[in-house]
């Protein structure tokens, strides 16, 4: 029985790798990985506001290599921050910043072509194993979730979101403001249930609501920019380049360290489907790393192991994020939303069905992760050069061009300009919200989630007929909702400890 | 608001805390309006918006009250930015909504071109020729890419039309 459906997936998967390897979709992931790591190199630019920026352009696209491109892109961008990180000292996306403690060390030794190696290793492996994993997995995932009515679909994103709320590293309440506010976002304009408008207040710009992706853009993309002005950023680097024996000296040095880079898959595997993740999972990859070596002392002086297990995790992280996003529609990180909305718009419903009615597009997915990622190593490996000299044109260039670019991918976003005013006011409060600490993932994912929850809430509510112990009747949606609450109780419980201490 | 050389912490605390309370009051009286309760067929189209509106107000409150009990104890020492950061910042904020107010009236490759080659002229240092060359390559690209490629119009102002496209 378990021989027969791995068989199955075999099958799909090779069906999988006919869909993605036509000539038109190996050129898209090329594109899409160069566009990525390009995306990953700027500051400013990062993969959820890329793939958003980018996401009007692919309107006209199969939704297959739409899709394939887009998360080449996603991949790109990965593996991109990890250069900025080591070469200067500078993540260029947020999941990179555990790269730079031992990463720069290393390249202000003169090793920077180990740590790069090392890096764009790691970060294949962890992408390989929760490829594999997402092979496996998620079908059994689906299928499972095909059981599921709406009270389970509910808890799960109660779930989602609880555990945001309880996981995450900025204080609670914030996390809770930040998301309601993506809640209160997604409800405004036609309620698609009654037909009433909600919360437009007679404009009638507002009808069609607020578009997550014009919020992607302003919060990561022109917050990024003014934040990154402020520092008054000087790009000083270390020179990057990787000769095949540096590439050949590391690999024989890695297997070395396989039980760093196994507790960093599993880490990253963890954290990408529960939503946390790929940053928290580089950072606890990176204590974990620590705690466990036996010279932790090296850490943060450029420990090769320093690299290996954030980029590991991000990378697992990453790519396991699909995993939730394909299977329940729930996606596991902003861009892994950004992406989730590209589906909707393409017309597919993200969620069970989508492995039994559309197999060429998941299968012809799953394929291009593994070809993305085999890809995305070879380029990054042979053109670090060019992404260290792009790093060296000046701030006072790249700065309004990222803003130019930021204009136009909100205006190709409906043709609209009010949207390119609502990305400046979005900048304004991803500026603020970062510097306050309140988190901008939890806002974006309930601004795409926003109306799906809201629906599977009312339909439950309709079933029950107003009555939530619904969500507590089944042994399926019960358990989801008691691991809700057990994680919306945890920053509670710190409290109540932190008052009986005095 | 400001105190000595830098942007205190507490103060951004309330305004932003205050924002959100604002927004939480639009959201419950809208949420009232359309109806909140329980209709003949099921939750009114408020139902679901009100609690999200009576979050955001509690947790706006919890906010603003944590920064007033330790108002004292802070002291104005948590530096939300130095002035000469914020001043940094608002060179690139407010360049960015004039490049915004000029794509309305310029179209979006003229106001492109001028706002990156102004910004390099201001803040690089670089000669005129040399930061219109790198703004016109900008809106040269953009135009390829959108325009020809992809076939997605940009917004466009009198000297396209002049130029007759």
């Amino acid at each position: 029985m378990v021989g027969l459906l791995i068989m199955d997936e075999l099958n799909n998967l090779f069906h999988g790798f006919a869909v993605a390897l036509t000539l038109p979709n190996i050129g898209f992931m090329l594109i899409g990985i160069l566009l990525g790591v390009l995306i990953g190199v700027l500051p400013g630019l990062g993969g959820a506001n890329g793939v958003a920026i980018l996401l009007p352009l692919t309107f006209g696209m199969s939704p297959t290599s739409a899709i394939i491109m887009l998360s080449c892109i996603y991949w790109g961008a990965l593996f991109g921050g990890a250069i900025t990180s080591i070469l200067f000292n500078i993540p260029g996306e947020p999941w990179s910043v555990a790269t730079t403690f031992d990463g720069y060390p290393m390249a202000q030794k003169g090793k920077a072509a180990q740590a790069l190696t090392a890096a764009f290793t790691s970060s294949f492996v962890g992408a390989l194993v929760a490829v594999l994993m997402v092979t496996f997995l998620a079908p059994v995932v689906a299928k499972f979730a095909l059981n599921f009515g709406p009270p389970e679909f509910f808890a799960v994103q109660l779930l989602t979101f609880a555990s945001f709320i309880g996981m995450s590293k900025e204080p609670p309440v914030k996390t809770m403001l930040a998301m309601m506010l993506g809640f209160a976002l997604a409800a405004v304009g036609l309620d698609s249930v009654t037909g009433t408008l909600r919360m437009t207040y007679g404009q009638e710009s507002l009808l069609k609501g607020f578009d997550f992706l014009i919020a992607v853009i302003g919060l990561f993309g022109i917050g990024e920019i003014l934040l990154t002005m402020e520092e008054g950023l000087a790009f000083k680097g270390q020179k990057g380049r990787i000769t095949l024996r540096d590439v050949l000296d590391t690999w024989k040095e890695l297997p070395k360290y396989w039980a760093t880079s196994l507790r960093a898959c599993l880490i990253g595997c963890w954290m990408g489907v529960t939503p946390g993740g790929a940053t928290p999972a580089s950072f606890m990859s990176y204590g974990t790393a620590k705690r466990m070596s036996k010279h932790p002392e090296n850490f943060g002086k450029g420990a090769i192991e320093g690299v290996i297990a954030p980029e590991t995790a991000a990378h697992a992280a990453g790519t396991s994020a699909l995993l939730p996003m394909l299977t329940l529609g729930i996606p596991g990180s902003p861009t892994a939303a950004v992406l989730l909305g590209g589906l909707l718009i393409w017309g597919l419903q993200p969620g069970p069905l989508l492995f039994t009615e559309q197999k060429d597009f998941v299968w012809g997915l799953i394929a291009s992760m593994y070809l993305g990622n085999i890809v995305g190593l070879i380029v990054v490996l042979t053109t670090v050069p060019w992404w260290a000299a792009i790093l060296r044109i000046p701030f006072s260039i790249i700065a309004p061009v990222i803003v130019v670019i930021c204009a136009v991918g909100a205006y190709t976003v409906h043709n609209s300009m009010l949207d390119v005013v609502l990305m400046l006011v979005f900048g304004l409060m991803g500026y603020a919200f970062k510097k306050l600490k309140y988190p901008l993932a939890p806002l974006v994912l309930a601004l795409v989630l926003g109306d799906m929850a809201e629906t599977s809430f009312r339909q439950s509510m309709l079933i029950s007929k107003g009555s939530l112990d619904i969500f507590v009747s089944t042994p399926l949606a019960g358990s989801i909702t008691g691991l809700a609450l057990i994680m919306l109780a945890w920053p509670l419980l710190g409290l109540f400890k932190k008052l009986s201490r005095g | 608001m400001k105190s000595g050389s830098h942007l205190q912490m507490r103060w951004m605390e309330l305004l932003v805390a205050a924002c959100f309370m604002g927004v939480s009051l639009l959201v419950i009286t809208d949420s009232i309006r359309v109806g909140n309760s329980w209709g003949n067929d099921g939750p009114e189209p408020g139902y679901f918006p009100f609690y999200i509106g009576c979050l955001l107000l509690g947790g706006a409150a919890w906010v603003i009250l944590q920064t007033l009990l330790s108002w004292k104890q802070d002291d104005g020492q948590e530096v939300f930015a130095e002035k000469h950061e914020f001043n940094l910042m608002l060179l690139m904020l407010i360049p960015s909504v004039v490049f915004t107010a000029a794509i309305f009236v310029l179209g979006i490759y003229l106001a492109s071109l001028t706002f990156v080659a102004a910004f390099m002229v201001w803040q690089g240092k670089y000669s005129v020729f040399k930061s219109i060359a790198v703004g016109f390559g900008i809106s040269a690209a953009l135009f390829a890419l959108f325009e020809v490629w992809f076939n997605l119009p940009l917004p466009k102002g009198f000297i396209e039309t002049w130029l007759g496209y």
